[in-house]
């Protein structure tokens, strides 16, 4: 039989206050840990991008610029992928209602803004977001170790060799 | 440490800026400043030079996008030069060469506006 381990192999974990001139140290915090895992620079800079995009959305958005608030962003490494997880505790939305855009007609129309939800499905694997308005919102991104057309390991029996990164 | 920094230069009609650091939420306003500038005083053919960038984020991209209409209206353009792989990528993924003149250096943005009327 085999037992799937549950726990993460590592956690890290920052507060900044929601704060547009902090967006760098939350780069550079989320791209340290990527690199340090084994992610190459292209990818570890799209973590870093898809992370600077969630949190300006929380910046601008949840928050309304009210700087006295703070996001927390959670770094999670497991045996095949890096999970962030970017929390407030402002104002919610409803993600059905975000439509993704169709860039063509995107670029037609010259809109200004919403890119950010579109960039973060884009270079990150998965996303997905679970909002209790005023209570706290969450969105969580995930980032394999293995490239998506490479075949993935099997689930069983891996875990064990290895340990939180991409050799 | 400055984050980011805009450096202006002007020859002749065209008006060339070089951007320095990273481009994000905290430092598109400047660049917004920037372009605001050089609409104001009538100069609509612009040169943005990414050598120096490294890095951009959708609030830098929208930048682009908020001006390029109106300065297009008025005969003008923003041409784009000197981009890194890593910026280009950002660029490509969101189908933005299909909307702005991307060159590799300075002198083909300038050859471009010159061969304009």
């Amino acid at each position: 039989m085999v037992t799937t381990v549950q726990s993460a192999v590592k956690r890290y974990r920052l507060r900044m206050p929601s704060q547009t001139e902090n967006l760098e140290i939350i780069r550079s915090f989320v791209g340290h840990i990527a690199r340090r895992v084994g992610f190459d620079d292209e990818e570890a800079t799209k973590i870093e991008m898809a992370v600077d995009e969630a949190c300006s959305n929380v910046i601008k958005h949840a928050y309304e610029r009210d700087a006295r608030k703070p996001i927390d962003i959670v770094v999670k490494i497991d045996y095949d992928k890096l999970t962030v997880i970017v929390t407030d505790h402002g104002k919610g939305f409803d993600p059905a209602s975000i439509k993704m855009p169709d860039m063509k007609e995107y670029l037609a129309e010259l809109r200004v803004g919403g890119l950010g939800i579109y960039l973060m499905r884009t270079l990150m694997d998965e996303v997905a977001y679970d909002i209790k308005p005023g209570v706290r919102n969450q969105v969580k991104m995930v980032k394999y170790f293995v490239k998506r057309d490479a075949p993935r390991p099997r689930k069983a029996g891996v875990q064990k060799k290895v340990k939180g990164g991409r050799q | 440490m400055e984050g980011f920094q805009v450096r202006r230069k002007d020859d002749g009609a065209i008006s060339t800026l070089y951007l320095q650091g990273y481009l994000d939420a905290h430092t598109a306003p400047r660049l917004e400043d920037a372009l605001q500038e050089l609409v104001d005083q009538g100069r609509y053919k612009i040169i943005v030079n990414f050598s120096d960038l490294a890095y951009i984020s959708s609030a830098g991209l929208g930048v682009f996008m908020g001006f390029i209409e109106m300065i297009r209206a008025h005969q003008g353009d923003i041409k784009l030069t000197n981009m890194s792989d890593k910026i280009f990528r950002v660029f490509d993924l969101l189908g933005f060469p299909t909307l702005y003149d991307i060159f590799k250096d300075e002198s083909e943005a300038h050859r471009k506006f010159s061969e304009q009327p």
